[in-house]
């Protein structure tokens, strides 16, 4: 019984078409990746799922309810964060605590925020603006924002795509810990397919716009906790990232322009601009390859 | 004459109010024609502060770069820049913006000629349909396919590229490293490229020269890429050596950042990347 099912999803612009056919189904508990490139309708796909926009053709269901609406029941982490720049780690995470569980009382949220932001490690910087966080720090605001509602699903957008590649690593690693503590449904959209390879247990390509559609879905068999160095002796690895990497690029092979005039390259040489024009000799036209001697000098 | 580009004890150092910050110390590097050599390091290690000072538009504190038999002094278009963001001027078509460089270095050829050769270079890489577009018309993987038809334009002497898929996502930088390599295969022009992405120089480079951390940047270790040319990447990842190096680099890099990390509770992140080179405060807060 799948937990987060879509059926024939499309998905149109006017007239760009962005997603056409798509089929998904998540298990409970289950952690899957979608790769595919920048433009491809990644974040469509997504916003679909989170109920911020409607689908043209197709259903989409979470736990046998109709996605009709954004909802608490969904966790997103943004690839931009989206923090309130007047509020705190601490009132950041509150707020969406509070609308999802008006009735606790002020201890027992104070006391849940905490917890999650001990989670992603940020107790340090409870009291602290968005402003004053790194790219990083501010993502695992939003990580833990998500992941306090405690949703029924996390829909993360290219969360780590912002990030230099060193923080990168060390926040993958976060999540990759958090999951297997909280062993909730992730759904990850990503540009990196070595990042799918890492954290997910299902990684689905999405083929190149436009009509993007999901390719075959390859099982990570790899076991956790998974180490990035390690990882690069496993056979499976190897297979996986040569299988999502070469399904996306013959995804986007035909797209090539097409010439309709012979193109001439002129065998010209470029002149050298640091001599002053009188080293021209009064030469106006430009030195053609073929007329270059090679002459041997003895020194 | 075996050199073609001759790197010799480059410093590089800046003063500050705290007295002299020393970005790169004695870094030596030789580059054979053809050659195409990849740096490798860290963000804010020094690797674009050796490639500006390669381009001329750095000073030089001491030592000296020699490219063809001749001192390098200055920038000038006989080194073809390719930028991490393309820098192209925004009133002109993609068309106009690489006829700015062709009509200086071609001024005595005929305008049909230097046409030619813009239309040849960006039809290669890939713009035929979109070369009269300005660049709000394109996306940030086709702006950089400008950018690389640009360098070539120039028939430069050396390509130097300073992380010029930095900005995009992995897949477009796929496709970009393969209209690179088909461009440079054709001449094999010699080309020195900053990189922090250890595939990507795999792929291209014949050789790859890992940079300590800085401050006082050096070069750290140096690895020869044994892959037959012309490369393609599906033969690339199946390589049976090709995992065994990328783990080596990896390691290389990994344990460069862990000495560099302090050992705070607070797991603080590398400063981004846009402070690379400059001279930055951190505030600590104590735990």
């Amino acid at each position: 019984m799948p937990y987060l099912e879509l059926k024939n999803v499309s998905k149109s612009f006017g007239v760009s078409h962005v997603l056409k056919d798509i089929n998904l189904s998540v298990d409970k508990g289950e952690f899957v990746a979608i790769v595919g490139f920048s433009g491809a309708g990644k974040t469509t796909l997504i916003s679909l799922i989170a109920g911020l926009l409607k689908t043209d053709r197709g259903t989409l269901t979470l736990n046998d309810l109709e996605i009709t609406e954004p909802g608490p029941d969904r966790g997103i982490v943004f690839q931009n964060y989206s923090l309130l720049p007047w509020l705190t780690v601490f009132e950041n995470i509150l707020l969406a605590v509070d609308q999802v569980n008006p009735n606790w009382s002020r201890d027992k949220k104070r006391e849940h925020v905490e917890k999650y932001i001990a989670m992603v490690n940020l107790t340090p910087a409870r009291d602290k603006k968005p402003s004053e966080l790194s790219g990083g720090m501010r993502q695992r605001v939003s990580v833990a924002r998500a992941l306090a509602m405690d949703p029924q699903i996390l829909l993360l957008d290219e969360p780590l795509s912002a990030l230099d590649a060193l923080t990168r690593a060390t926040l993958q690693d976060e999540i990759s810990r958090i999951w297997q503590e909280d062993k909730k449904t992730v759904l990850m959209i990503t540009n990196d397919p070595d990042e799918g390879i890492l954290l997910a247990d299902r990684i689905i390509p999405l083929s190149a716009g436009p009509g993007a559609t999901l390719g075959p879905s390859i099982t990570v068999d790899l076991p956790r906790p998974r180490d990035r160095k390690a990882i690069n002796h496993e056979p499976r690895f190897k297979e996986i990232r040569r299988e999502i990497i070469e399904f996306l690029l013959n995804s986007k092979g035909d797209q090539h322009a097409t010439l309709t005039k012979k193109l001439v390259l002129p065998d010209i040489e470029p002149e050298d601009l640091s001599l002053p024009r009188s080293a021209l000799g009064g030469r106006t036209k430009p030195i053609r390859r073929r007329e270059i001697k090679e002459v041997e000098v003895n020194a | 004459m075996s050199h073609y580009l001759a790197i010799d004890n480059l410093t590089k150092i800046y003063p500050t109010p705290k007295g002299p910050a020393i970005i790169v110390k004695d870094f030596n590097l030789r580059i054979k024609k053809g050659e195409f050599v990849c740096l490798i390091g860290h963000s804010g290690c020094g690797k674009s502060t050796v490639l500006s000072m390669v381009a001329g538009l750095n000073d030089i504190t001491s030592g000296g770069i020699i490219l063809a038999g001749k001192e390098l002094v200055g920038p000038g278009p006989d080194r073809g820049i390719v930028f991490q963001s393309p820098c192209l001027l925004p009133w002109l078509t993609a068309f106009e913006n690489v006829m700015l460089g062709i009509d200086q270095v071609f001024f005595t050829a005929d305008k049909s000629e230097r046409r030619q050769i813009a239309e040849y270079y960006l039809s290669v890489v890939g713009l035929a349909d979109a070369m009269h577009k300005r660049p709000a018309e394109l996306s940030q993987g086709m702006r950089q396919r400008v950018g690389i038809a640009r360098a070539f334009a120039l028939s430069p002497k050396m390509l130097l590229l300073d992380e010029p898929f930095g900005m995009l996502d992995s897949l477009t930088r796929f496709e970009l490293q393969q209209v690179l390599i088909d461009l440079w295969s054709k001449d094999h022009k010699t080309a020195l490229m900053v990189t922090h992405d250890v595939d990507e120089a795999l792929f291209l480079a014949d050789r790859i020269v890992m940079m300590t951390n800085g401050p006082e940047a050096e070069v750290g270790d140096i690895l020869e890429v044994p892959f037959p040319r012309p490369r393609d990447r599906k033969a690339v990842l199946e390589d049976r050596d090709y995992y065994r190096l990328r783990e080596y680099l990896i390691t290389f890099l990994e344990e460069r950042a862990h000495h560099k990390r302090p050992k705070e509770k607070l797991d603080l992140p590398p400063p981004p990347s846009s402070t690379r080179g400059k001279a930055m405060k951190v505030l600590l807060t104590p735990v």
